[in-house]
């Protein structure tokens, strides 16, 4: 009988590690994809609504470079793929996400170009509907591309785990919180930057910007290359086992990826990267820990009820701060 | 240097502001525009620096040359990295960043000389350097308009435009203002002042244009106009007549509303 408490025990805080470790892998992804958001919206006042279509086209660019033999109409062989039954070593591994980073800004240019300018000076609410048109747009390449199976990541590491005492911390959510850390540290050096301030500007006011010399095409340019390649980057980490169905692009998770990070931009205000930072986190800990901990009362609750939770917490955040917990209200002077 | 000559500018191609609007701004000089609300004063400001696009409008005849070139078509970017800068009306500071970021974005073109002018501009103001890295939205309207200012010079302008810069301040701020353009100019920036108040503007101005519903109606020496009877009555303020009754409009108002070509 004693034994058996002990053991309960242990598994006890066993089940806590490893909800902990979940949670800050999903706030993880949610952070990198929020960063994305608030890039663009701070950049155009533009909410991205195609931010999740982007991030799984990312997350395939990454899947064709890495797992496929050839390149699409291109007519020689992927230099970076490894042979049949091989996955990449971590080094060429991370040198891939660097490209699909790359490419997947190169596409935000593309879009920027095609969609967005000649958009600027109409209303904003208009630019809005437009992304969601592009969302529209990529989506059944995505969908099509994935439609038999997911595709693979060829994620070094598979499904590995380390452990830590009883609990099992798997590698890839250790790489997704050094990847969403890596992700803020650069967007907050970004932000102090010339061109950071530059966007800072534009998005107070785009006509006293542009009197400053700013010029408000690039800045429109740089905040959807970036926007859209850390769209990418959360994708991939999204695609990483143990996250289900994990190590592939799949049509189960990515294509709703944007609407699961809404909460926490709200939560932490459209505006802000100390927000998202925080709101990733929160968010993800509310939605990890409701799903293991309230569990048993799964049969009262519903199925899948874990991934109300973060929509809850946006609903009480709107109503008590509007302009969500980090967010910048108006600047008035008494 | 600059040249304005027979400007039209029309907004939502309908409404006619600017009717053949000629100005010059001579190198070095102070030069004061002025004019009642809806003149155009702050369409010809626009028209110089490249921002009537944002407002839809357009410029539908005359040119703009700046050191010989036409730079009515140009973006204004392109415009500040040539030397125009602009104080705009109501100030305009980005309220949420702090004053050392709002003068970063005024160097956005010149940025070899950052560190130069903002020292340079520091000096100049000194109270904005106390509070450097406070949010410029808590600053009061004078020290926003010194803000402003000095955030355009932060691009190193060899012509500022001042869009009403005493707007809304208190008359020793005014004063403030006035003493800081006289300074600027000193150091060799020519200045296109563009004004309601005439006797600030007047008093420190070499020449000025006086504008009435899109065009010149007088213009000269800031010494003359500031003598000028008419100038007196309606923009300085200054009553000459013994009876102390109110003159008729029309009585009074006889120059001509010509239109003007050369001057």
């Amino acid at each position: 009988m004693e034994d058996l408490l002990l053991l309960a025990q242990a598994s006890a805080s066993t089940t806590f590690i490893q909800t902990l470790i979940k949670a800050l892998a999903l706030g993880s992804v949610y952070i990198m994809m929020g960063l994305g958001f608030v890039i663009i919206f701070k950049g155009t006042q533009v909410l991205n609504f195609a931010a999740s279509a982007l991030s799984m086209a990312g997350a395939m660019f990454m899947s064709i470079l890495i797992a496929d033999g050839g390149i699409p109409f291109l007519p020689f062989d992927n230099p970076l793929a490894p042979g049949d039954g091989e996955t990449a070593g971590i080094p060429l591994w991370l040198l891939t996400i660097a490209i699909t980073m790359v490419l997947a800004a190169l596409f935000g240019l593309v879009i920027e170009r095609l969609a967005i300018r000649p958009m600027i000076g109409q209303p904003l609410f208009a630019m809005a509907v437009i992304t969601l048109g592009v969302e529209i747009a990529i989506r059944p390449f995505n969908i099509d591309a994935t439609a038999l199976e997911g595709r693979s990541l060829g994620v070094p590491w598979g499904a590995e785990s380390w452990s830590l005492g009883d609990a099992l911390v798997p590698k890839s959510y250790v790489a997704a919180i050094i990847m969403a850390l890596i992700a803020g540290a650069i967007v907050i050096v970004f932000y102090r930057s010339r061109f950071g301030v530059a966007m800072r500007a534009v998005a107070f006011d785009q006509e006293a910007a542009m009197a400053q010399g700013i010029n408000v095409a690039r800045v429109f340019q740089i905040a959807w290359a970036l926007g859209v390649a850390l769209a990418a980057l959360a994708g991939i980490a999204y695609g990483m086992a143990p996250f289900p169905p994990g190590g592939s692009v799949s049509q189960e998770i990515h294509p709703v990826l944007a609407f699961r990070v809404l909460p926490v931009i709200v939560l932490g205000g459209l505006d802000s990267v100390l927000g998202v930072l925080f709101g990733g986190f929160a968010i993800a800990l509310a939605e990890v820990f409701a799903g293991q901990y309230l569990s048993q009362y799964g049969s009262t609750l519903g199925p899948g009820y874990s991934t109300i939770v973060p929509y809850v917490v946006m609903l009480i955040v709107l109503v008590v701060r509007p302009f969500g917990l980090f967010g910048t209200p108006e600047i008035r002077r008494v | 240097m600059l040249e304005v000559a027979n400007l039209e500018v029309v907004y939502n191609e309908v409404i006619l502001v600017l009717r053949g609007l000629s100005i010059e701004v001579p190198e070095g000089d102070i030069v004061a525009l002025l004019g009642s609300n809806g003149a155009g004063k702050t369409t010809t400001s626009r028209a110089i620096t490249g921002l009537l696009d944002v407002h839809d409008g357009a410029a539908t005849k005359g040119t703009v040359t700046w050191k010989g070139r036409d730079i009515s078509k140009d973006k204004p970017s392109a415009i500040v990295n040539n030397g125009i800068s602009q104080v705009m009306e109501g100030r305009r500071i980005f309220a949420e960043l702090t004053i050392d970021e709002n003068l970063a974005t005024g160097a956005f073109t010149n940025r070899a000389n950052e560190k130069k002018n903002y020292d340079r501009i520091m000096a100049l103001f000194p109270v904005l350097l106390e509070r450097h890295d406070q949010t410029a939205g808590y600053l009061s309207g004078g020290e926003q308009q010194m803000l402003a200012i000095g955030r355009a010079m932060m691009a190193e302008p060899e012509l500022l435009i001042l869009d009403e810069p005493s707007l809304g301040l208190a008359p020793l701020l005014v004063q403030q203002v006035r003493d800081v353009i006289l300074e600027i100019n000193a150091e060799g920036t020519s200045v296109l002042l563009i004004e309601q108040n005439a006797a600030m503007a007047l008093s420190i101005a070499n020449t000025g244009y006086i504008m009435e519903t899109g065009k010149i109606v007088m213009d000269g020496d800031a010494e003359k106009l500031r003598n000028d009877e008419d100038v007196q009555e309606f923009y300085l303020g200054l009553h000459t007549d013994e009876s102390g009754e109110r003159k008729s409009f029309r009585d009074v108002k006889h120059y001509k509303r010509r239109k003007r070509w050369l001057s």
